[in-house]
């Protein structure tokens, strides 16, 4: 067995094993059922609630608020990037900004932006992109940074356009580090969108949590966290498994 | 060529500073003046303008209660961060070291780090109740991971040349670990530890957003309930001036970590 | 000599030719250089570190403008433009590290118009010519550093190219291997009629694979010996036992021990 299925199989077992451990601590009343219910009952609860389609809005509304936020994010970011590394004046500017910007909790902008933009999808889409848009902006500036000069010397021996050097010669190079910076951006969204459907909104997953929570609800609450675990999970692992097949082709042997 | 370098550098470093300066100053005006754009279109309904914060934010300081709110902020955030920090060292150095553990880990670590944690607000306020405790795990939910990551990160990437080094001059594991692994690690250590203070203070200010009735998360989010529009921005610029020079200073203890171990 | 002259006789020729940098700090990097290579013929530039060989190359493809002096290739005058049939080789390893072999080769005839069946002739001639149809599949991430020089060996050679350029390819290669790969690249030469100038720091390379070598002196660097070989134009690696060789290297060595002792002065 290769080392890195073993590894696969350990991890698989862990956290089969976490959460059986937890399922016989709900059960035997280890855990007090009224502050978490067993993992099967949570599962059974999603199943339930995703069933009866009454969640069907709160997910068209917080999956459209993600995607549009990654969109802009990821659009922006890029261009902004590649903007600034053009310019090396605006580059010494924008560095120091960048190294400090997620040092602040873009969170505590959020009342803010309620106040401005009203309580809607506008605050949320605009959290979204200030807490993804820079993660992308600082992997397209590293990506284009790295683009190896000596390619860049080949584009202009086979008197390549500036609009192929950057399709066949920039964009590929500079790629494994932009793909990173996309799957920072799809998570940072995703957080971010939820986290504020979570404290101050009226739709959305988030908001849906919050009253289940409040609503002394846990069947729903924890059937809820897990819908929203599980699609946070799976959404970055596919990306995650994409960038590993991608890097593999250039890695080491 | 170097020598030419040497020699010249002096006025092209000073040229260059007096320009990074400059366009420092021009943004530092565009931030102000946007903020107070915005400000003033909103008749002071979502942010209060750049000046009248600044007086606010001076009474403010003179009050107990705003300390009162600080400090709960600053013991909660301390805790945590010192938890994240050492729990997120140890677990760094044991993943790293042992390096099928790491392999195992790193996944679910990596993991957590993408997946909303305010979904897992609720089970913690279940768990720790309202109160300090709850903020103080909120801080270590956010501040642990990254410090894991990041010492992981770093032992893996150490030169096996150190360790075998090490080994020769017959060290302890002990001493290996406080001599070489360590000291070899720190750039990346101080790094995560920047990220983790930032992350544990997020933790933090959320968990007063919405489960406390003390600390400045709590301040800001009463604010806005109250419609006191010139005491949420005031806390989020102290907050925010606060996160900046905590951060800015930890990249420069970086920075010279960094210059040392090259 | 009249131009028409000088273009007739010469493929590629260099006339005055210097470069600056305007810093700071100000430097006077090479020349002034006159030079003439003759089509088909096989020139090494061998000079210290720093000398300025790599601008030399630069300057002689149209990369980077003289900034005195004229640039003429096959009797016209390099206007900073790159012009059509010179193929580059650099020193850095340029393989494309997200296309396989194949596709890096076929990538020089991206914009060449031509069909798709005389594109997939080309390649695999290449391909076949340079010893890698075995891995014509691979990534570059997967050869070694010597099947990655003969990647882009094999990208240039299948423009046609009338003028290879060189820079140090061999480099990063053992011994064994650079003498190998000198008789790959004599095959090359001898094969496609083309004009070679490689630019080298080892002087047994130089001696054995040329026609003529150019010893550049320290910077600003300047022609100061052109050695002509004399060998015949059938030749490879086993030409180190002919009695002549030994005194050619040690020519080359007498005039460029000097040089290279300034070099090291300058610091890099």
């Amino acid at each position: 067995m290769t080392r890195r299925r073993a590894a696969l199989f350990v991890r698989t077992a862990v956290l089969a094993g976490l959460v059986g451990l937890l399922e016989i601590c709900c059960r035997t009343g280890i855990i007090d059922p009224l502050t978490v219910i067993p993992p099967s009952d949570m599962f059974a609860s999603m199943i339930d609630h995703l069933r009866s389609g009454e969640l069907d809005e709160s997910i068209v509304n917080t999956f459209s608020t993600i995607l549009l936020a990654f969109v802009l994010a990821v659009g922006g970011g890029t261009l902004a990037g590649a903007l600034v590394h053009r310019s090396p004046r605006l580059r010494d500017v924008a560095d120091p900004l960048l190294a400090s910007y997620y040092s602040v909790p873009t969170f505590i902008f959020y009342p803010l932006l309620v106040a401005l933009l009203g309580l809607g999808k506008a605050p949320l889409v605009v959290l979204g992109v200030l807490s993804a848009a820079p993660a992308v902006m600082i992997s397209t500036l590293s990506g284009l940074d790295g683009v190896s000069p000596v390619l860049l010397k080949l584009a202009r021996v086979h008197r390549l356009s500036p609009a192929r050097t950057l399709w066949w010669i920039v964009l590929p190079a500079a790629l494994p580090r932009l793909f990173s910076g996309f799957k920072l951006a799809l998570s940072y969204a995703l957080i971010g969108v939820i986290a504020g459907e979570f404290i101050l909104s009226g739709t959305g997953l988030g908001y849906a949590i919050s009253f289940a929570y409040q609503s002394f609800d846990n069947r729903a609450m924890y059937g809820l966290m897990l819908f929203v675990l599980l699609v946070a999970v799976t959404a970055n692992g596919i990306l995650y498994v994409w960038e590993g097949w991608l890097a593999r082709r250039r890695s080491r042997g | 060529m170097s020598d030419f370098v040497l020699e010249n550098a002096p006025p092209s470093r000073t040229s260059r500073g007096r320009v990074r300066a400059f366009d420092a100053a021009v943004l530092a005006l565009l931030i102000l003046a946007l903020w107070q754009a915005i400000g003033s279109w909103t008749q002071g309904v979502a942010v209060s303008p750049p000046l009248q914060t600044l007086v606010y934010l001076f009474g403010l300081l003179r009050t107990w209660m705003f300390w009162d709110h600080a400090a709960a902020t600053l013991t909660a955030f301390l805790v945590a961060f010192a938890l994240s920090a050492l729990i997120g060292l140890a677990l760094g150095l044991i993943f790293g070291i042992r390096r099928f553990a790491g392999e195992v880990a790193e996944p679910i670590l990596a993991g957590f780090y993408t997946i909303p944690k305010v979904t897992l607000y609720p089970v913690v306020l279940l768990v720790f109740g309202l109160g300090m405790s709850a903020k103080i795990a909120f801080g270590v939910m956010h501040g642990l991971v990254p410090m894991t990551l990041f010492t992981l990160g770093a032992v893996r990437n150490l030169p096996p040349v150190l360790i075998r080094t090490a080994k020769v001059l017959r060290l302890s594991p002990g001493r290996t670990m406080l001599w070489v692994l360590i000291p070899a690690c720190m750039p990346e250590i101080v790094n995560g530890l920047r990220i983790s203070f930032s992350l544990s203070l997020l933790g933090v200010l959320i968990g007063e957003m919405f489960s406390s009735q003390r600390g400045l998360g709590f301040l800001l989010v009463n604010g806005m309930a109250q419609n006191n529009v010139p005491l949420s921005t005031a806390v989020v610029t102290v907050i925010v001036g606060v996160s900046i020079a905590a951060n800015s200073l930890m990249l420069r203890l970086g920075g010279r970590a960094t210059r040392r171990s090259n | 000599m009249s131009a028409a002259a000088v273009s007739a006789q010469s493929h590629i020729a260099l006339g005055g030719v210097e470069r600056h940098y305007d810093g700071p700090p100000a430097i006077h990097a090479l020349g002034p250089i006159d030079l003439e290579i003759g089509r088909g013929e096989f020139f090494s530039v061998v000079g210290p570190s720093g000398c300025g060989k790599s601008t030399l190359l630069d300057v002689l493809c149209g990369l980077v403008r003289p900034t005195r002096g004229s640039v003429r290739f096959e009797g016209r005058e390099l206007h900073g433009e790159i012009p059509d049939g010179i193929g580059v080789v650099f020193q850095e390893d340029a393989s494309m590290p997200w296309l396989n072999v194949r596709q890096n080769v076929a990538f020089g005839l991206r914009t060449s118009g031509l069909q798709q069946k005389e594109v997939a002739e080309r390649v695999d001639h290449a391909v076949h010519f340079m010893g890698l149809a075995q891995f014509a599949g691979h990534y570059p991430a997967q050869l070694s550093g010597g099947m990655r020089q003969r990647v882009c060996i094999a990208r240039t050679l299948v423009l046609r190219p009338r003028l290879i350029l060189l820079d140090e390819p061999f480099g990063a290669l053992d011994q064994q291997t650079r003498l190998l790969m000198g008789d790959e690249l004599l095959r090359l030469w001898r094969e496609t009629g083309a004009t070679v100038l490689l630019i080298t720091h080892a002087l047994d390379e130089a001696a054995m694979l040329s026609d003529r070598v150019g010893v550049m002196s320290a910077r600003p660097g300047r022609f100061i010996d052109i050695m002509e070989t004399g060998w015949p134009r059938d030749r490879d690696s086993r030409i180190v036992s002919d009695p002549k060789f030994g005194g050619l290297t040690a020519r080359l060595w007498s005039s460029l021990r000097e040089e290279s002792l300034k070099s090291m002065g300058q610091a890099a």
